[in-house]
């Protein structure tokens, strides 16, 4: 079924802050086998300008994702996760997200299309600080697949 | 932010240092953990085969934080990178060996931009298949 394209443009209540810890950081860094001292060291950190350790470039999806569950999980929109993929990912950012942050995301449904039988939603993710300065905005592409298709994987 | 890399010492069509990295059942076990993604299809293979996969896949974003490596490693400062974005267009297979599979980086200067800044375009590939597309950096440079 069709998702309903009056969605498009509406925004969700911003997410409770997520509290970014130096050792999730490291717990990331690690899984993805990245040891650049920017990560894991706060001194390393200082020294390249930071006032503690960042995060990988893709840290925040982790936030901002489950953000965007608001999005899948509204029953009003009567998305079938069973059949989503992750299509695109895309991230612009005015500050590497860093430990110690307090970040709020607000999620809005950018556009819903449909191609070849599959359903595309891109859903735009504001992610802020305590003081309300933008961190980084995430772009999800998400694509429910027809029965066909076998493009994009989770 | 402190970029080792000069804006005025790069070319357009330079290229990145290439780097592969490996991905085994236990690599995609601790990311699973690390970003909360569970989803089976990364790690169970009864499941991911019902679903209609060859077998366990790595999950997109663990491909897409491995490839921006070879930028971070190149700048130095990972803030260095204000954009990246990527398109996931086929799953990298990862078999229950010790061989696993192995990710392909590399990477080029496809622009000049302003305020020092230059775009990257990264070539991703797995099993000689492209795995990720449009896959591109936006670098702030010294």
């Amino acid at each position: 079924m069709a998702l309903d394209q009056s969605f498009v443009g509406r925004s969700y209540p911003p997410t409770d802050p997520y509290e970014v810890g130096r050792e999730k950081i490291r717990e990331f860094a690690e899984a993805v086998g990245d040891i650049n001292p920017a990560y894991l060291d706060p001194e390393a950190a200082k020294a390249l300008g930071h006032s503690d350790v960042i995060a990988p470039p893709t840290f925040v999806f982790a936030i901002s994702f489950k953000a965007a569950g608001q999005v899948i999980a509204d029953p009003q929109l009567g998305l079938d996760y069973s059949r989503v993929v992750h299509g695109d990912q895309k991230f612009a950012y005015s500050r590497p997200v860093r430990a110690g942050d307090r970040l709020t995301v607000t999620s809005t449904i950018e556009a819903i299309k449909s191609m070849a039988g599959n359903e595309i939603l891109d859903i735009r993710g504001e992610v802020h600080d305590e003081a309300g300065e933008h961190v980084v905005t995430a772009w999800t592409k998400l694509v429910a697949r027809g029965a066909d298709s076998e493009e994009g994987e989770a | 932010m402190t970029a080792k890399i000069a804006y005025g010492d790069v070319e357009v069509g330079a290229e990145l240092p290439a780097q592969t990295f490996p991905v085994t059942r236990a690599t995609l076990v601790q990311y699973a953990g690390a970003s909360g993604d569970f989803n089976p299809i990364h790690w169970n293979e009864k499941f991911a085969k019902e679903v209609g996969l060859p077998d366990v896949i790595a999950h997109g974003m663990f491909t897409m934080a491995e490839a921006i490596r070879v930028v971070t490693d190149w700048t130095g400062d990972p803030a260095a990178v204000v954009e990246y974005g990527v398109r996931f267009t086929k799953p990298v297979v990862v078999p229950n060996d010790d061989q696993g599979a192995t990710i392909e980086v590399s990477g080029k200067v496809a622009a000049k931009l302003d305020d020092n800044k230059v775009r990257v375009d990264l070539i991703v590939k797995s099993a000689g298949q492209k795995v990720l597309g449009m896959s591109r950096a936006v670098v702030q440079l010294a």
